[in-house]
């Protein structure tokens, strides 16, 4: 990780990046869909050098949706990973889930939540969970590291057990947020 | 297959895709697309999108990684393909053998009055998959290149690209189940078979 990049990712001794991967392989989870962030950085390398899961780097986050949609439709389970500002990418997409009763789980990590330093992330960040909610995804925060796998865990199993969209969002008080020294 | 404007009628373009299809599935674009894969035969292994704008593409392009075996197509629109015009990126880079997409270019929004899309304006969409890497395109206007069009959609050394110009006159409305459930539960069983619905 660049010590001059802007995004943050989890500490090294973090231990909540491989237990999603975890989770992901016991779930069966066979294609991972993503925008790249820093705090999913570590579970993205992981996935990458897993041959049985398909990582599809998307242009903007509402392929993901789509994505998933194709995915179930071939018999296979696939989660979205992305920060908060895709969210917003993703509205009118997330109806597919709705049409189709489609199984859509997302993992958010989030910015411009808590301790943020840009602006530009305040807005989408605070409006992520109103945003979800409103297009019918049930979604869960997890605010200590601890409380990360067992709420990821639920999201994937609401999501394929429930046929709808669901997420996880990851907050920024876990991943941190960075300063730049104006702290 | 020409309609009196000179281009391909889009119905006749669509049934002679779809003609012995085999166990190809089809994601059809929002509009006219939708319209035109029922018109010609509605089948569990059409998925006949009623939404989500854009989404076409990229549908495929999930389906064809977890069915590596199975020929995809994905038939739409110049507006839905304009959309989602990223996905040519995304699916060009994942390099999937078995997905083809189709553009039925008419040039307009159909479903909306007709009005302008950008390729009346001259936006060359082969170009752009071309740019992205599609390693095999076709740009098709005339009836005896359809089978060609036809042979390369089964050929399977995909991504494959193409637009079609087809005339912008609109056809009878022929709707699909309005149900995506039922749409989706079909396509799950039909690939799948019966334990589609009891997958954990």
């Amino acid at each position: 990780m660049d010590a001059d990049a802007i995004d943050k990712a989890p500490d090294a001794a973090a231990a909540w990046p491989d237990q999603i991967y975890g989770l992901l392989k016991k779930h069966d989870i066979r294609q991972v869909a993503l925008v790249p962030d820093a705090g999913h950085s570590r579970l993205i390398k992981r996935c990458l050098a897993d041959n049985e899961i398909q990582v599809t780097t998307l242009t903007t986050e509402e392929e993901g949706i789509a994505l998933m949609q194709g995915a179930w439709l071939g018999g296979q389970k696939a989660v979205l990973l992305m920060q908060s500002s895709g969210v917003g990418n993703c509205i009118n997409m997330l109806s597919l889930s709705h049409i189709h009763r489609c199984p859509m789980p997302m993992l958010v990590t989030m910015r411009g939540d808590f301790g943020e330093f840009n602006p530009a992330q305040i807005p989408m960040g605070n409006a992520t969970q109103a945003v979800l909610e409103a297009m019918g995804t049930l979604v869960k925060r997890a605010d200590t590291p601890e409380d990360i796998a067992p709420t990821v865990d639920a999201t994937i199993r609401l999501a394929f057990n429930t046929f709808r969209p669901t997420a996880t969002l990851i907050g920024q008080r876990v991943i941190g947020a960075k300063t730049f020294g104006k702290d | 297959m020409l309609a009196e404007s000179g281009k391909l009628d889009r119905r006749e373009l669509t049934r002679a895709l779809l003609e012995d299809r085999g166990e190809m599935v089809v994601i059809a674009g929002l509009g006219a697309p939708a319209w035109d894969i029922t018109a010609v035969g509605d089948h569990p292994l059409n998925l006949p999108l009623w939404g989500g704008m854009g989404a076409a593409a990229m549908i495929g392009l999930g389906l064809a990684l977890a069915q590596p075996n199975r020929r995809v197509l994905v038939l739409t629109g110049d507006g839905e393909m304009l959309m989602g015009i990223g996905a040519l990126a995304t699916i060009a880079v994942k390099k999937p053998r078995n997905l083809s997409i189709v553009v039925q270019d008419n040039e307009h929004y159909g479903e909306t009055g007709m009005q302008e899309t950008a390729t009346k304006h001259g936006v060359d969409l082969v170009a752009m998959a071309k740019g992205a890497g599609f390693p095999q395109t076709m740009f098709v206007t005339k009836p005896g290149e359809v089978p060609a069009l036809k042979a390369a959609i089964h050929a399977g050394n995909g991504p494959f690209f193409a637009v079609a110009k087809i005339d912008a006159t609109s056809k009878k409305l022929v709707l699909p189940p309005r149900d995506g459930a039922i749409i989706q539960a079909r396509m799950r069983e039909a690939i799948l078979g019966p334990e589609a619905h009891h997958q954990l």
